[in-house]
């Protein structure tokens, strides 16, 4: 049973996001995804700056057996990156909702909630995915 | 590798499980108007005995030519104990060992070649080879757009060294995909880069030839500092023999290149009509996420005794599949083999001695070939084994002439850059005697003197 928590939007890619007070958005991968990936060893990270459309292609996890990119989950620009992650990408192995977090984005606009899931839709998929 | 037939029935029955009617069905997916159903111009099948005596009559037709020629494939003593360890059946295949369990000792043989390309060049790690030295440079300057990320523009600058085929086969792999190559102007003088041009965007890459492609030597500390300088990345271009002798890539000016390759054929590969050869590439341990290709790792097992496999999959396309580092996911394994057995052999002072015999014969060569009137140097300069020289008339009649006498007498520059009009490449490595050196300088001596007689 993976940990999901309730404040968090998430995605039907495996990732969360969350709304910080200053109207920026910071966006992980689950821990759902982090255990399906097994031990990440790399992350590569997009530049600060880089403007995203969502969907599009922003961050690549590596793991010893598979590679998986990580898509934009909203319209925005990368405003910040975490860079701890160059040298230790097992934090998000080890807490994939705090330390682990991937990158921070500013959104371009109103951020449409429907595009998003809720806990409880995202955990409704993972026990599709289970079945 | 033990071999597993299959029979008709195993097939049917595997088509049968996959639900596919017959084997053509496996490509449906190929759209019809892209196959080829018949090859023209590939004459009828002959049977063995005719092919044999065929190909024996046409390669009777190389005879044993002296021969002089270099330009970027290079004539080499190769021990026979090379050929005959690399052809037993335990090494004799041209494929990545995947199953590490089964594959060991070829595991090893390319962490051992790993190992010793990454000495020679002096960077951190290598690949396991690629398929030859220009589309190395081709992967290479992939490789530096995936790498310089800031860098939108796409362009890569290349020294007027760099071997022009090499620039052909870069333009054609990595032309389509928004990458253009541009040369920086030469110094008439010198046969350097002439770096005083006004270049206003940093480009992604910078490649460097050494030694350059007309024989020159490069100042590769300077263009090194002048890319790092802009950002810009350094790509190498190396004859693995020269680096006994030269500076390391990963040694060039302040920081070193970030990127080694070049053609890996002086080592142990015989010249056999363009191939097959192997390129061979290394980088600084920062880029290897981005290097293409297959990397042999050492490790440990569950028992925790040592052992070789396949690292940095996630890099490949089986695993990324289009986002892949390349699509070049082989290598050429068993010529690798071939030059892992011949670095052991020689050693890095075998390396050194074939590398300054080659220097002192190219020196005799060129001391001769500059006595006749009507050759001279077209640089001046310290060079490796190969030497441009300029002639007072047409090169390609000289080299016909000499032909006529059993000697391949060097590589004709005219045509590719307008300052070689009537210049020759020549290159004399270790295989060449003094005694066969003078015969060749004594017959274009010959041949200028017959000239000179039919003029007169």
């Amino acid at each position: 049973m993976s940990e999901l928590p309730g404040d968090l939007l998430y995605t039907n890619d495996h990732e969360w996001l969350r709304r910080e007070d200053d109207g920026s958005v910071t966006v992980g991968v689950t821990d759902h995804a982090q255990a399906a990936l097994g031990d990440l060893v790399y992350v590569e990270l997009p530049e600060v700056g880089l403007e995203v459309d969502i969907g599009g292609d922003m961050a690549v996890v590596e793991s010893v057996k598979a590679a998986s990119d990580v898509y934009a989950p909203i319209d925005g620009t990368i405003t910040a990156i975490n860079e701890e992650l160059a040298d230790d990408p097992e934090r998000i192995n080890a807490d994939p909702y705090g330390d682990g977090w991937i990158v921070k984005l500013q959104p371009s606009g109103a951020i449409d909630e429907s595009e998003l899931l809720s806990p409880e839709a995202y955990q409704s998929l993972l026990d599709e995915e289970d079945a | 590798m033990p071999f597993i037939p299959h029979t008709e029935d195993d097939t049917r029955e595997m088509l049968a499980a996959i639900g596919a009617p017959d084997l053509d069905a496996l490509f449906d997916e190929i759209p019809a108007d892209l196959l080829i159903n018949s090859l023209d111009g590939v004459p009828a099948a002959m049977s063995e005995m005719e092919i044999t005596r065929l190909m024996r009559r046409r390669a009777a037709r190389d005879g044993a030519p002296l021969c002089f020629i270099g330009a970027g494939a290079y004539e080499h003593h190769i021990p026979q104990a090379v050929w005959d360890i690399a052809t037993r059946g335990e090494f004799y295949s041209a494929y990545t060992p995947y199953q590490a369990e089964a594959s060991q000792g070829t595991l090893q043989t390319i962490y051992e070649y790993q190992t010793m390309i990454t000495e020679l060049t002096g960077l951190d790690v290598s690949n396991a080879s690629l398929y030859d030295g220009a589309s190395a440079l081709a992967e290479a300057a992939l490789m530096a757009v995936r790498t310089n990320r800031k860098n939108k523009s796409g362009r890569i600058l290349l020294a007027p060294g760099v071997n022009p085929t090499y620039e052909m086969v870069a333009l054609a792999i990595a032309g389509s995909q928004g990458i253009t190559f541009e040369r920086v102007p030469m110094d008439g003088v010198t046969g350097n880069a002439d770096m005083s041009f006004n270049d206003e965007e940093a480009p992604v890459a910078l490649v460097i030839q050494q030694p350059a492609f007309p024989g020159t030597l490069e100042d590769v500390d300077r263009l090194t500092n002048w890319a790092h300088e802009r950002g810009t990345l350094v790509i190498a271009i190396v004859n693995p023999i020269s680096l006994a002798l030269l500076k390391a890539p990963g040694h060039w000016g302040e920081d070193g290149a970030d990127i080694a390759c070049g053609e890996g054929q002086p080592l142990g590969v015989p010249l056999s009509s363009g191939g097959p050869y192997f390129g061979f590439m290394t980088c600084k341990h920062k880029h290897v996420r981005q290097m293409p290709g297959r990397i042999v790792g050492r490790t440990t097992d569950l028992d925790g005794e040592p052992g070789f496999t396949l690292t940095l999959q996630a890099r490949e396309q089986h695993i990324r599949r289009s986002k892949a580092t390349s699509n070049i996911c082989t290598n050429q394994g068993l010529m690798v083999t071939a030059a892992t057995i011949y670095m052991s052999l020689l050693g890095f002072e075998g390396l050194r001695q074939i590398a300054l015999r080659s220097l002192q014969a190219t020196t005799r060569l060129v001391a001769g070939l500059t006595t006749i009137d009507g050759v001279s140097r077209l640089f001046e300069g310290p060079h490796f084994h190969e030497v441009a020289v300029q002639l007072n008339r047409p090169v390609a009649p000289v080299l016909g002439a000499l032909a006529a006498r059993d000697i391949l007498g060097g590589y004709d520059l005219s045509g590719s850059h307008p300052s070689f009009e009537d210049a020759l490449l020549v290159c004399a490595t270790e295989t060449k005697t003094d005694a066969d050196i003078d015969a060749y300088v004594a017959a274009v001596a010959e041949i200028f003197a017959e000239e000179r007689g039919h003029s007169a």
